[in-house]
Order: C-alpha cells, then structure tokens, then sequence
C-alpha cells in the first residue's frame, strides 16, 4: 500500500437516459443496486436514492428530459457512487433561492435541490440560462 | 364501485386498510387519491391507515402526495394515518427539512388502528 492517499479512482460508469416518469424509477432503483452492493448502510441508501429521485425528477419535470451518469469510486480506503444530472432546460433562474430551498412550483415542495444537497458529502450545481443544468452529487461510504 | 389505480384499498370494520407497494408515479398517485376519496365515501369510514412499510424510499414528490392525501381525507370527515415509516426513510426526509406536518403518524398498523380507536378488542 502507498503511503499516500491515491485519488480517486472510476470502478465502473453507466449513463442512463432521462425521458418519462418511469426513467425516474430506473434511476433510483439503479443507484441503490450500487450502493449495496458496495456497501452503503440502509440509511445511506435511502440518502443517496431519494437524492437521486429528486434530482432525476427535476431533471424530468425542469430540464424537459435528460440523463443521469452514475459512477462507482473508490478513494482507495472509501468507496464512493458519484451521480450526474445533465439536462438541456432553461436552467435554474435564482439558483441561490432554490438551494436555500422552499422555491415551490406547481408540482413540488421546493425542497427537491436543498434537500438533495443535504443528503450527500459533496455537492454541485453548473446551471446556464438557456443552455441546461448539470448537478453532480457523491456519496461516499463511512469507513 | 369503479377504482381507478392499483393500490388495493381494503375496508376492516369502519377503517379503511391500505399498503402502498407500486411507486407514486403521477397518473398512479392521482388515481390513488382519488379512491381514497370515494372509498371514504362509499363506506363511511371514519379513518384510513396508509401502509408505507414497504416503501425503501420516500421523496419530496411521494410525500407532498401522501400528505395531500390526508388533507383530502380530512376534509371528508375521515382521519388518515400515515404507518410503517421505515427509520432510513424518516431519517432521509428530516434531513431534508421536511416533516409530515399534514398527517398523522403510527408505528405499524396496529397502531394505527389504535390510534382511530378501531383495534379489535379481545
């Protein structure tokens, strides 16, 4: 073993499209078979799914279709399940407002963005106005 | 009686029984209020207990429906309990910054049925 961490590492990367209600499904479903499997105790399953069906449903609902990337890490001592959301919609106008959360439209509590946020270690947002919005969420295992 | 959706809704004596198993897809969740609603009507129950024990997750989307849902049965006189609420699951929607503020709560079903005073005795 090198006496140094390593960075992280990409074990395995899957892309799966965003297009109906149901994709919402396969995406969650997807995410935990992963996280199981390497690991995850059930209350981080449940973090990291949930984010991950908040996510893919804005992705549905806000960015009009999209996709979701899920990547399998490893830090050398951790593993970790990176998710990315990519969508091609009029990106988030008041991003700060939404990450605060309460920012409620029509079909949700406003919660989807800060909520997600709060479920995983590391966190980020690149939305353009016109263009889309790309989040990207890991999880990573305790020990 | 016509039932839209299918999430079988079961009556025991004046309570209704029901176990959420499918996701709450949109069209699948609308279906599902709205036989909450007629189940209410047709029997007059005083109250349902909504089984979520088989749910390993619930999100914002599931829960705005689950409340709304017991909104929609109270304002038909009846009380909804929400039961079965996995500890990863409560957990998740806290950390969230969302509480099932709308809706009763138990343990299990039997609990629930307490709770609506509708628990066999003997």
């Amino acid at each position: 073993m090198p006496a140094v961490a390593f960075a992280s590492q990409t074990m395995s990367k899957e892309t799966l499209a965003i297009e109906r209600e149901e994709d919402i499904v396969q995406v969650r479903k997807r995410a935990r078979a992963l996280a199981q499997a390497r690991g995850f105790d059930a209350f981080a399953c449940a973090a990291l799914t949930t984010a991950a069906s908040e996510l893919a449903r804005n992705v549905w609902v806000h960015g009009g279709g999209g996709e979701a990337t899920l990547e399998e890490l490893s830090d050398g001592t951790r593993f970790g399940i990176r998710l990315v959301f990519r969508d091609h919609g009029p990106g988030i106008a008041d991003l700060e407002r939404a990450l605060r959360g309460g920012y409620s439209t029509a079909r949700s509590l406003g919660l989807g963005l800060s909520g997600a946020r709060r479920l995983v270690e590391d966190f980020e947002v690149d939305t353009r106005s016109g263009e889309g919005t790309c989040v990207t969420i890991t999880k990573w295992t305790r020990f | 009686m016509t039932r839209a959706g299918p999430i079988p809704i079961l009556r025991v004596a004046d309570v209704l029984l029901t176990t959420i198993h499918v996701d709450l897809q949109d069209t699948i969740a609308a279906a599902f209020q709205e036989d909450v609603l007629l189940e209410i009507e047709a029997t007059g129950a005083k109250g349902i207990v909504i089984d979520i024990s088989g749910l390993e997750e619930v999100d914002t989307h599931v829960a705005r429906i689950l409340a709304e849902t017991g909104s929609m049965a109270r304002l038909t006189g009846a009380r909804a309990v929400l039961v079965g609420m996995r500890p990863e699951v409560a957990a998740t929607l806290v950390r969230m910054g969302y509480a099932m503020g709308a809706i009763e709560t138990s343990l299990d079903v039997e609990e629930g049925f307490r709770l609506l005073g509708a628990w066999p005795k003997g």
